[in-house]
C-alpha cells in the first residue's frame, strides 16, 4: 500500500490500525454491522445516537427488519470502534463482509416482481370495472367501445407484466422441453388476439380481464415464492458474512491483521489463544492444546507442539502458536471437503419436485385438449373464428392459475411458521422432501452437546485439594479449567491462597501452595495414569494425583427433540467421529441404539448411503467439516448456526439460538403443508374437471372464465392458510 | 349514457394515481424497513426539526 495518508480526521489517525483497516471502510464508505439483540424503538434511538455522536461517522440508520445498522464513515475507521462504542451501550454487534451480502440483485429482482404485480393489479381492476357493465348487459356500440378500451389497458400491461412468464417460455422451447410458463404463455398471447380478432369483428366475447387477471394471479405466486426464498437466503447469507475471516500475520517483526484470503504460502501467521487457525500450516513456535472437533468430532483437546500440522478451522486452546502457512484457498483441507461436497451435490439435484411433475403431466395435456377442441370444432362447423374462439377459450380455463399458486401459497405459509421458530429453509424443494423423512442422524460433537465439556462429579477428596484446584483453574483460559472452575464455584468452594501461579501453554497450570508445588494439567504432566475419557488432573506435591473427568454438555432440548423423533418419524442414529467411549456415553444419556463412532467424513457418508440402500429417506443434523459429505449425500440435512460455513452452504434448513427442541415439529409441518400442497392440486384439478368440458363445448363464456379463476385461486390460498 | 365520457377516465385516472403511488413508495424504498418505520414514529428524537442532511 502506497503511503499516503488516507484519514482525514484526528481519531483516525491516533489509531495505529486505521491506515491498514483503511482497505476495508474508505473514506464516505459504509460498513454493515448487525445488531441480533435489537427490538424496540428507543433501541433504535439508542444505536442511532451514540454512532452519530461519534466524529467519524456521517450518518448512521437502523434497520429495524433486518436487525442492521448502516453507517456511513467520513474517514476510515476501525470497525472495532463501533463494536465496542456498541457494547458500551449494551448492543452486541457482529461485523457483516457487505460484498458477501450481494442484497441489491435481489432486491432488485424483487422491486421489478412488484412492479409488475402492481401495474398488472391497477390493470385489471379497470378491466374488470368495464367488463362487469358487458356481462351486466350492454350491448352494440356500447360494447365495442368497452371492449376497445379494456384492449388498450390489457394488451400493454399483459405484455409489460407478463414479461417473466414468457422469458422463461422461450427458454424452456429453445432447450426443447415444455416448463409450466408454456403454456401460460400461450393461453395469454392466444387470448389477447383472439379478444382483438373478435373486437374488431364487434364481437360478443373478449377475454382481455382472463388475460390480465391470469397475469397478475400468477405474478402474486411468484412474489410469494421469491420472497420466502429470499427472506432464508437473505438470513443465510447473512451469517456466512458475519465470518469476516482475518488471520494476524507477522511482518518484519509487526503483527499485521489481513484478510485470510490475501494469505500466501510462507506467511508467518501467529495464532492466538481461543482463535480459529485460519488456514493450514505447520506450527514453527510455540505449544498449545489444539481443539479438532469441528474437522474430526472428537472432543478431546489435543497436544501440538513445533513440527505439527494444523488445519484450517481447528480452535488453539492455550498458547500462541506461530504458524508458517502450508496450504492457501483451494489447496486447504477446508476446500477439499468442500470438493466433496460439491460432487455429493450433483446426486441430490435430482430430485423433482411435486410442481415439476405436475407440470410434466400438465403442460401437454392442456395443449392437446386445446388442439383437440380447435380440430374438432373446425371439422364440425368449418367455422375458423368459432373453432380459434374455442380453443383459446380451453386454454384460459386451464391454465394453472391455481396450480401456479398452490405450491407457493403453501410453502410461503409454512416457511413463515418455521422462520419464528427460527428455522431458514434454504432449498426450495427441502420442506417436500422432509416430508419424506424417516431416519435421522445426528453429528454428536457441536450437535447434540454444545461443544462445552461439563464436569461429570466432583471426585471425593478433601476441601483443600478442590480449593486448590478452584484457583488454579481459574487462572486459565482453557475449557476444561473454565468447565472445572464454574463446578467449583456452583458447589460453593472457595479459592486457596497460592503463589506464582503460571500458565505452561499446551500442559497445564501451576502454582505454590505454602511453598510447595501444585500442578493442574495433561496426565502425562502432572505424573498421573491418564483414563479413557476427556479429563483433567491434579497434583499435590508427591500425594496421589485427582483426576478430574469430564463429558460434553448437551443442547438444550435435545432430549425432547429426540424423544420426539423416535415418537413420530422413526429411527435415531447417532455417527460421531469421537472415541467409542465418549459416543457410547451419549448414547446411553439418550437411550439411541443405533451409533457408529471413529467415523471418517467418508465413512459417514457411506453411512448414510448404506441407510439409504435400504429404502430410508435419511435427514442428517450435523455442524462439522466432517459432517459436509454426509450432509449432502442425505435426502435432507440441517445444521446450526453456529457450524462452520462449508456445512451451512451444504445443509438445506440452518436453525438459528442453540436450542434443539426448536426442531420438534418440523417434520410434522413438513408432511403437513405436503398434504395442502396436494389437496390444493386437488381443488385445482377439480375446477378443471367441471370447467374444461364447458369450456369444449363452446359454453364457456368471459363471464364463467372469470368466475373459475378466482374462485379457484381464491379457495388455494385459502387452504394453504391452514397450515399450522 | 353520456356520463360515460366523464366517468371511465376518472375511474382510469384515479386508478392510475393510486398506481403511480405505489412506484413510487417502491421506488424511495419506503418498504425496505416496515418495522423499524412502524416504531420511529414512537420516538420524540427528530419532532422539533427535521433530520439534517
Amino acid at each position: 500500500m502506497a503511503h499516503v495518508s488516507i484519514s482525514a480526521c484526528p481519531a483516525c489517525n491516533a489509531s495505529p490500525l486505521a491506515e491498514r483497516i483503511a482497505s476495508d471502510a474508505l473514506v464516505g464508505d459504509s460498513v454493515v454491522l448487525m445488531l441480533p439483540t435489537i427490538h424496540c424503538s428507543a433501541c433504535i434511538v439508542n444505536v442511532e445516537r451514540k454512532l452519530n455522536a461519534m466524529t467519524e461517522v456521517k450518518d448512521a440508520r437502523v434497520n429495524l427488519t433486518l436487525k442492521r445498522v448502516t453507517i456511513t464513515t467520513n474517514c476510515s475507521v476501525p470497525i472495532e470502534r463501533f463494536v465496542a462504542a456498541l457494547a458500551e451501550i449494551g448492543y452486541a454487534a457482529h461485523e457483516l463482509d457487505p460484498s458477501l451480502l450481494a442484497q441489491s440483485e435481489m432486491e432488485k429482482a424483487s422491486r421489478h416482481l412488484l412492479t409488475r404485480l402492481a401495474v398488472s393489479g391497477f390493470a385489471m381492476m379497470n378491466v374488470m370495472l368495464l367488463s362487469a357493465a358487458v356481462w351486466s348487459g350492454a350491448d352494440g356500440v356500447t360494447r365495442d367501445m368497452f371492449h376497445w378500451i379494456s384492449a388498450m389497458i390489457a394488451v400493454p400491461a399483459t405484455i409489460y407484466a407478463g414479461q417473466p412468464f414468457f422469458t422463461s417460455a422461450w427458454t424452456a422451447l429453445r432447450a426443447r422441453h415444455l416448463n409450466m410458463d408454456v403454456p401460460i404463455s400461450l393461453a395469454i398471447f392466444l387470448a389477447l388476439g383472439t379478444s382483438l380478432y373478435e373486437t374488431n369483428l364487434s364481437g360478443e366475447h373478449a377475454y382481455f380481464d382472463a388475460a390480465i387477471s391470469l397475469t397478475f394471479f400468477l405474478l402474486a405466486g411468484r412474489y410469494l415464492d421469491h420472497k420466502t426464498r429470499s427472506v432464508a437466503r437473505s438470513a443465510a447469507q447473512e451469517l456466512s458474512a458475519m465470518e469476516v475471516s482475518r488471520a494476524i500475520v507477522r511482518r518484519d517483526d509487526a503483527d499485521v491483521t489481513v484478510n485470510v484470503k490475501s494469505l500466501v504460502v510462507g506467511d508467518i501467521v501467529v495464532v492466538r489463544p481461543g482463535a480459529r487457525v485460519p488456514v493450514d500450516g505447520d506450527i514453527i513456535d510455540g505449544s498449545s492444546e489444539v481443539d479438532r472437533s469441528i474437522l474430526t468430532g472428537e472432543t478431546r483437546p489435543e497436544f501440538v507442539d513445533v513440527g505439527v500440522n494444523l488445519h484450517a478451522g481447528e480452535l488453539n486452546l492455550t498458547g500462541p502458536l506461530l504458524v508458517r502457512v502450508t496450504a492457501v484457498g483451494r489447496d486447504t483441507s477446508l476446500h477439499q471437503i468442500a470438493e466433496l461436497v460439491a460432487i455429493a451435490e450433483s446426486g441430490r439435484s435430482k430430485y423433482t419436485s411435486i410442481a415439476d411433475k405436475a407440470a410434466r403431466l400438465y403442460a401437454p395435456g392442456v395443449h392437446i385438449l386445446s388442439a383437440l377442441s380447435f380440430v374438432f370444432w373446425y371439422v364440425y362447423s368449418a367455422d375458423l373464428r368459432v373453432s380459434l374462439n374455442i380453443a383459446s377459450a380451453v386454454l384460459i380455463i386451464t391454465c394453472p392459475c391455481a396450480l401456479g399458486l398452490a405450491v407457493p401459497a403453501v410453502t410461503t405459509a409454512a416457511s413463515g411458521r418455521l422462520y419464528k421458530k427460527g428455522l431458514l429453509i434454504k432449498s426450495a424443494t427441502a420442506l417436500e422432501r422432509l416430508a419424506q423423512i424417516d431416519t435421522v442422524v445426528f453429528d454428536k460433537t457441536g450437535t447434540l452437546t454444545n461443544g462445552l465439556p461439563q464436569l461429570v462429579e466432583l471426585p471425593k477428596t478433601d476441601a483443600l485439594s478442590l480449593q486448590i484446584a478452584a484457583s488454579l483453574a481459574s487462572a486459565s483460559m482453557h475449557p476444561l479449567s473454565v468447565a472445572l472452575s464454574k463446578a467449583l464455584t456452583e458447589s460453593g468452594t472457595n479459592m486457596a491462597n497460592l503463589t506464582g501461579v503460571e500458565e505452561i501453554p499446551g500442559y497445564g497450570v501451576q502454582g505454590y501452595f505454602g511453598g510447595r508445588l501444585v500442578k493442574l494439567g495433561r496426565a502425562e504432566w502432572v505424573g498421573a495414569d491418564a483414563i479413557d475419557e476427556t479429563a483433567t488432573y491434579l497434583r499435590l506435591w508427591e500425594m496421589e494425583p485427582i483426576t478430574f473427568a469430564f463429558q460434553d454438555a448437551l443442547r438444550d432440548g435435545a432430549f425432547e427433540l429426540l424423544k420426539d423423533i423416535q415418537h413420530q418419524v422413526g429411527d435415531v442414529h447417532i455417527l460421531s467421529g469421537d472415541s467409542e467411549h465418549a459416543v457410547a456415553a451419549i448414547a446411553a444419556r439418550l437411550q439411541v441404539i443405533n451409533y457408529a463412532a471413529n467415523e471418517t467424513p467418508q465413512g459417514k457418508a457411506a453411512y448414510i448411503a448404506a441407510l439409504q440402500a435400504q429404502g430410508k429417506n435419511v435427514l442428517m443434523i450435523g455442524d462439522g467439516l466432517n459432517d459436509t459429505a454426509a450432509l449432502t449425500a442425505a435426502n435432507v440435512s440441517i445444521s446450526p448456526a453456529s457450524a462452520l460455513d462449508a456445512a451451512r452452504v451444504a445443509s438445506d434448513v440452518v436453525f438459528l439460538g442453540g436450542r434443539l427442541d426448536n426442531l420438534i415439529g418440523v417434520v410434522g409441518l413438513a408432511r403437513q403443508s405436503q398434504r395442502r400442497i396436494k389437496e390444493n392440486f386437488r381443488i385445482a384439478s377439480f375446477y378443471n374437471v367441471i370447467a374444461v368440458p364447458i369450456a369444449m363445448l363452446g359454453l364457456a363464456t368471459p363471464f364463467i372464465a372469470a368466475l373459475a379463476m378466482s374462485l379457484s385461486s381464491i379457495t388455494v390460498t385459502l387452504n394453504a392458510l391452514r397450515v399450522r | 349514457m353520456d356520463v360515460l365520457v366523464y366517468l371511465i377516465p376518472i375511474s382510469i385516472f384515479l386508478g392510475g394515481v393510486g398506481l403511480f403511488g405505489f412506484l413510487y413508495t417502491l421506488r424511495t424504498k419506503q418498504y425496505d424497513d416496515p418495522e423499524g418505520d412502524a416504531r420511529r414514529i414512537l420516538s420524540d428524537e427528530w419532532d422539533d426539526h427535521p433530520k439534517p442532511d
